[in-house]
């Protein structure tokens, strides 16, 4: 029971990134009808937020002492971190919450990358072939992913999770059980607050803003929208950004879980296609549920009972997963008619 | 401009005669003088081919290797102060290049793909002219590229590459490595476990799956066995998985006192803190501590874990911070090149291709099966490791092989591991037997 | 049956010599090496099969290299167990990967668009992850599929053949070892012979079909016209050329490896289709031409080559060079081949063959006749 218990909440924990990574790329083909091959660049961009947040406010002052020399035979580097200087506590909070702080950079960040992007490449594409988009988007996420290795190298620069929110969680003990019989991290406990947070987010934005309500109408039909008189454009841009903030934030909060390297977008990149997919195309609530449903069926597919009945299922469980729903449902779970069919 | 007409002979042969002309092109490739061998360099230059991974996960790893190849070849041309020239002993390299000529080299990117690193070692081959080729991040690259070289005629000096197939067997003539392998670490880190955690302990393996993660779990496993541990469980997870959740909550409430990981790469960097967070090491379970062993380390890879690699016990093939002669030229002569100390992938690059300029010194030629022989059975030292035996009958190295602790309190951002034993060459020493395999022919192929 | 219209057989024939000079006119770029042309021609026909599949028919396949692999591993278990003859392995790799794309496209045609692109991905994607791991006593997983010495080779026991080795056997072509060149030539002679293929089908009443099916299934579909076997039939063709291919790969270079089937590989099949053109019958081989030649090429340059090949600088400014130039290749390959796809893409609509052709139609017309005129060789 108490391991049935954990995966299911390794499930929900994973299915709450994989949900996050796949709503951007889904409202990206849902509106703008553009397959977008730099959604998994997007994410690792918002993973490197974080790193440069962590990275400016542990800036040090370096002098170097010509007297002494290190082990390796060059002059000794004397290091002070300027942070903790100038505002002293306040600076080594600001440095142990450097994570979630880091949000506050990363929103404006991926909004003016989604926003830059969207003007100066992705509109070219709207009236392109699918194939160019897959061309044109996949170049700009190796572009994007060589310039992050060379200012970061291709090592993973690990993120602290901050002090107060290290170790796990008593969930057993909450629940009446035994002292350690159901534990579980903090930080990936937050991770799923947070995701259902910007889950939630999402669609009430789009549920109850006018924005919203021009964008979903877009969904459904563009040409109509367009015909009423409403510039569409404008609104594409900002769906585009949009859709790289979520991306981005999920790439934040995810940092202290997968020490992120310049080339985890590409890891990522076929999964949320996968789960996109899966739950149907122009269908946001579809790629919720999916991420979820996957998450949760990897989780439970690695069990050792599972494994010993079926080996090698772990292995393949989100493909074979993928296949059977594809074949069982045309459109995926929730796919709408008509949308990237042809 | 010779190649060139040869070329072109070979196309109008080819075009002219049509299908039985298809295996006629090879008599001009596939001479039958005697002496003849790939890529003479009597003829032209000495090139040495660096085939590392530049792209993909492992570049860094792989930039890091060739970093002490190139270091290498200006220490065998006589340039910068060089670094390991004045400790190995013995020695026949004079600092003015190989029997009296400079060496030149070529680089390649082999992408971490067996594939990509074939690609790259055959141009190295055709196209260059490498007389040697070197480097490797994974053993899927080191055993693809010595199969094609032994193929090729080619000598092979494998970079990264701890899986026992590669000089058990998957071994050739043509390839050779100097890197330690997954028996060794089994077998060195077993005295120090006993000796930090005891004899009675049980142990949940999580193992990668796929051969190099298989090799090492049954090395480890055995190796612990006999020390008195019992095995609670051994589960194998995907290659390449980001989030190990799943497979470490089982772990929780296992009965299992120790965990051992048996990842590698980028594998270890996500499983190990992960398994921190899932608090296994705040734990006490049979009223011991719960401990994490990580059996196969590499620096680069702990400084990617960050701060979860503190305590953590593991082996190594070479560590900057030792204090014997060889190392400490060594990682003088790289700090001072770039600035930071060099990581047991550049070592291992460094020292290889210093010991097959050494060897063709010594044969007086580059004839392979001439190098091969001075190659193998050759004792040295002064390369960092202690004294050192290339062995004649599986090409592996023996020598010492350390045990290392992740340091609780780094005085540097390299300083990440600590060195905390060592176990000596006759234990890790092994029958050669036990893992098969053929070495095949001495006799070059006419590439 | 046989023949062809005249442009096709010019194309052909100015194809043929192209491919066949390869040693001559790729010397100057650093790309005559066996090695490199007989990927050039490998990878040419993989994405002329391909461009079967996708440029007729539309059908945007993830999983390609699938058959690839499959193509691989049967080669080498032929080497394996039967004889180091490369006519029955390729025969066998061609129908073993005919057998695999049956099985895939049967279920994965049932859907159309990303759909069907997803099924692919995951078929593919499974047997990639089963060959690394669970398969791994068929496949060697990691370390690849090798030959050895010790392996049975029934059909060469019988005839004598390959016997008393010092060293591992060899691919023969009825008897005669191949060797670098030997190599190429086949690879090039069954390049061409693809390409042909390709010309006549695409020629032919079932290419229109496949067009036809491109343009609007469900019209198709309404005058009674089954689409469902001529789409299979286009997908196991080019599932064959895929098995060709990779039977290709194991015959110039006996190893097979379980990362052939990876992801990245069937992405880099599309990408190399669509650089060069869906559609026309040139493009995908210019494609997989460039992508192999940066990945090869580009990749190799270093900051030594580019200081001697710049040394006629003065100083200063070549060391400027050096250093701008050298974040473009070697370890910065990547970087150059994201840009040229973005470049392409955004400057030769259609890709490098498309493009150019629109671009020679407007030089023609005197840059008054707009995109109307230009030639549109997919639709």
């Amino acid at each position: 029971m108490n391991a049935f218990l954990a995966q299911l909440l390794n499930g929900l924990d994973k299915g709450g990134a994989y949900a996050l990574i796949a709503l951007g790329l889904t409202l990206v083909f849902g509106t703008l009808g553009v397959v977008n091959f730099a959604h998994g660049a997007l994410f690792m961009l918002g993973c490197f937020c974080a790193v440069t947040f962590r990275y400016l406010i542990t800036i040090e002052t370096v002098t170097i002492d010509p007297e002494k020399l290190s082990p390796w035979g060059t002059p000794l580097e004397v290091r002070t971190p300027l942070v903790q200087n100038w505002f002293g506590d306040f600076g080594a909070v600001l440095v142990d919450y450097s994570v979630p702080i880091s949000l506050l950079l990363a929103v404006p960040a991926m909004l003016a990358i989604g926003i830059a992007i969207e003007r100066g490449l992705i509109k070219h594409f709207y009236k392109r072939s699918h194939a160019e988009q897959i061309l044109v988007t996949f170049g700009l996420a190796i572009v994007l992913q060589e310039i992050v290795k060379s200012f970061f190298g291709a090592n993973p620069v690990p993120q602290p999770i901050p002090t107060d929110l290290r170790g796990a969680a008593d969930i057993g003990a909450w629940l009446g059980m035994e002292v350690h019989a159901l534990t579980y991290p903090w930080w990936r406990l937050v991770y799923l607050a947070f995701s259902l947070l910007v889950i939630g987010g999402v669609f009430a934005f789009l549920q109850f803003t006018t924005f919203g309500m021009v964008v979903r109408a877009g969904m459904a039909d563009r040409e109509t929208v367009g015909l009423m008189g409403i510039d569409i454009d404008r609104r594409f841009t900002i769906v585009f950004g949009l859709a790289a903030v979520v991306a981005g934030v999920a790439g934040v909060m995810y940092t202290p879980l997968l020490p992120p390297n310049y080339h985890l977008g590409m890891d990522f990149l076929v999964l949320s296609f996968v789960v996109v997919v899966v739950g149907g195309m122009g269908s946001l609530p579809g790629a919720v549920v999916a991420g979820f449903l996957l998450g949760i069926l990897q989780s439970f597919a690695s069990m050792t009972e599972v494994k010993s009945l079926i080996p090698g299922i772990d292995q393949v469980i989100i493909y074979l997963v993928a296949v059977v729903i594809l074949l069982v449902r045309p459109r995926g779970l929730m796919g709408r008619r008509g949308v990237m069919e042809s | 401009m010779t190649r060139f007409r040869l070329n072109r002979r070979n196309v109008l042969k080819g075009a002219g005669a049509g299908l039985v002309a298809l295996s006629t092109p090879t008599i001009f490739t596939r001479g039958a003088w005697a002496q003849e061998f790939c890529n003479d360099p009597s003829k032209g230059k000495i090139i040495f081919g660096f085939n590392v991974p530049q792209t993909g996960s492992y570049a860094e790893e792989g930039l890091d290797e060739l970093k002490g190849y190139e270091l290498a070849v200006k220490h065998i041309n006589g340039e910068g102060d060089g670094g390991m020239l004045k400790t190995l002993k013995p020695l026949a390299l004079k600092g003015n290049g190989v029997l009296g000529r400079k060496v030149e080299y070529v680089t390649g990117d082999t992408q971490t793909n067996t594939d990509a690193a074939r690609d790259g070692a055959r141009r190295m081959i055709e196209r260059d002219g490498a007389i040697m080729v070197t480097g490797s991040v994974t053993s899927g690259e080191a055993i693809a590229q010595q199969a094609l070289c032994q193929e090729m005629g080619v000598i092979y000096m494998a970079g990264l590459t701890h899986s026992n197939d590669t000089t058990g067997k998957d071994k050739r003539r043509y390839g050779f490595r100097h890197f330690f392998n997954a028996y060794q670490s089994g077998v060195a880190i077993a005295p120090v476990l006993a000796k930090e955690y005891g004899t009675d302990r049980r142990a949940y393996h999580l193992t990668a799956d796929y051969t190099w993660g298989w090799t090492q779990e049954e090395s480890i496993k055995n190796a612990t066995e006999a020390l008195g541990w019992e095995t609670v469980a051994t589960v194998r997870t995907p290659l390449g998985l980001g989030d190990y959740s799943q497979y470490l909550t089982p772990v929780l409430n296992s009965g299992a006192d120790v965990l051992i990981l048996n990842h590698y790469g980028h594998d270890m960097v996500n499983s190990l803190p992960q398994a921190v967070q899932f608090g296994l090491r705040d734990r006490q379970a049979n009223g011991k501590n719960f401990e994490i062993v990580v059996p196969m380390f590499s620096e680069l890879m702990a400084v990617g874990a960050g701060e979860a690699v503190k305590g953590i016990i593991g082996t190594s093939n070479w560590q900057w911070s030792l204090e014997d002669e060889g190392t400490k030229a060594f990682t003088k002569s790289y700090g001072e090149a770039y600035g930071v100390p060099p990581s047991q992938a550049a070592h291992t690059g460094y020292v290889q291709t210093l010991l097959y300029a050494d060897a063709v010194e010594r044969a007086g030629t580059f004839y392979p099966p001439e190098v091969i022989k001075a190659l193998e059975g050759f004792e040295f030292d002064g390369a960092g490791n202690g004294p050192t035996l290339y062995r004649d009958t599986d090409h592996q190295c023996f020598k010492e092989v350390l045990v290392v602790r992740g340091n609780e309190n780094p005085t540097n951002r390299f300083d990440v591991l600590n060195v905390i034993g060592a176990t000596s060459r006759e234990e890790v020493t092994y029958d050669p037997s036990i893992f098969g395999g053929e070495l095949g022919p001495y006799e070059p192929n006419k590439c | 049956m046989l023949s062809l219209s005249r442009k096709d057989l010019v194309s052909l024939v100015v194809f043929a010599a192209v491919v066949l000079t390869m040693p001559i006119w790729l010397s100057p770029f650093g790309a005559a090496y066996p090695g490199l042309m007989q990927k050039f021609a490998i990878y040419a026909i993989f994405a002329i099969g391909f461009n079967i599949l996708f440029g007729l028919t539309g059908y945007l396949s993830f999983g390609h290299a699938a058959f690839l692999g499959v193509g691989s591993y049967t080669t080498v278990w032929s080497f394996k167990l039967l004889t180091m003859d490369i006519l029955p392995a390729m025969v066998f790799a061609v129908i073993v990967a005919g057998v695999f794309a049956l099985v895939i496209g049967y279920f994965s045609l049932r859907r159309t668009g990303i759909y069907f692109s997803i099924l692919t991905l995951a078929f593919a994607q499974m047997s990639y992850s089963l060959a690394y791991s669970v398969l791994t006593p068929i496949t060697n997983g990691e370390t690849g599929l090798l030959l050895a010495r010790g392996d049975p080779r029934y059909v060469d026991q019988i005839f004598g053949a390959q016997m008393n080795l010092a060293g591992l056997p060899q691919p023969t072509l009825i008897g005669n070892a191949l060797g670098g060149y030997g190599g190429f030539y086949l690879c090039a002679v069954l390049l061409i012979l693809c390409f042909y293929v390709s010309q006549k089908i695409f020629a032919s009443p079932f290419g229109l079909a496949l067009r036809g099916i491109k343009s609007n299934q469900t019209r198709m579909n309404y005058t009674g016209f089954n689409t469902k076997p001529y789409t299979l039939a286009a997908f196991v063709i080019s599932g064959m050329f895929a098995g060709l291919a990779g039977a290709l790969l194991s015959i110039t270079d006996p190893l097979a490896g379980a990362e052939r089937m990876k992801w990245t590989e069937s992405g880099n099949v599309v990408l190399m289709t669509i650089l060069g053109g869906v559609g026309t019958l040139f493009g995908p081989v210019v494609g997989a031409w460039l992508i192999k030649y940066f990945e090869n090429i580009f990749s190799a340059i270093n900051t030594n080559m580019l200081n001697s090949f710049l040394s006629f600088l003065p100083d200063g400014v070549q060391s400027f060079f050096v250093t701008v130039l050298s974040k473009f290749v070697g370890e910065g390959w990547h970087l150059t081949l994201g840009l040229l796809f973005v470049l392409i893409v955004v400057f030769l609509p259609g890709g490098i063959v498309e493009g150019v052709q629109r671009l020679v139609a407007r030089f023609r017309g005197g840059g008054q006749r707009g995109k109307a005129t230009s030639p549109q060789p997919a639709e």
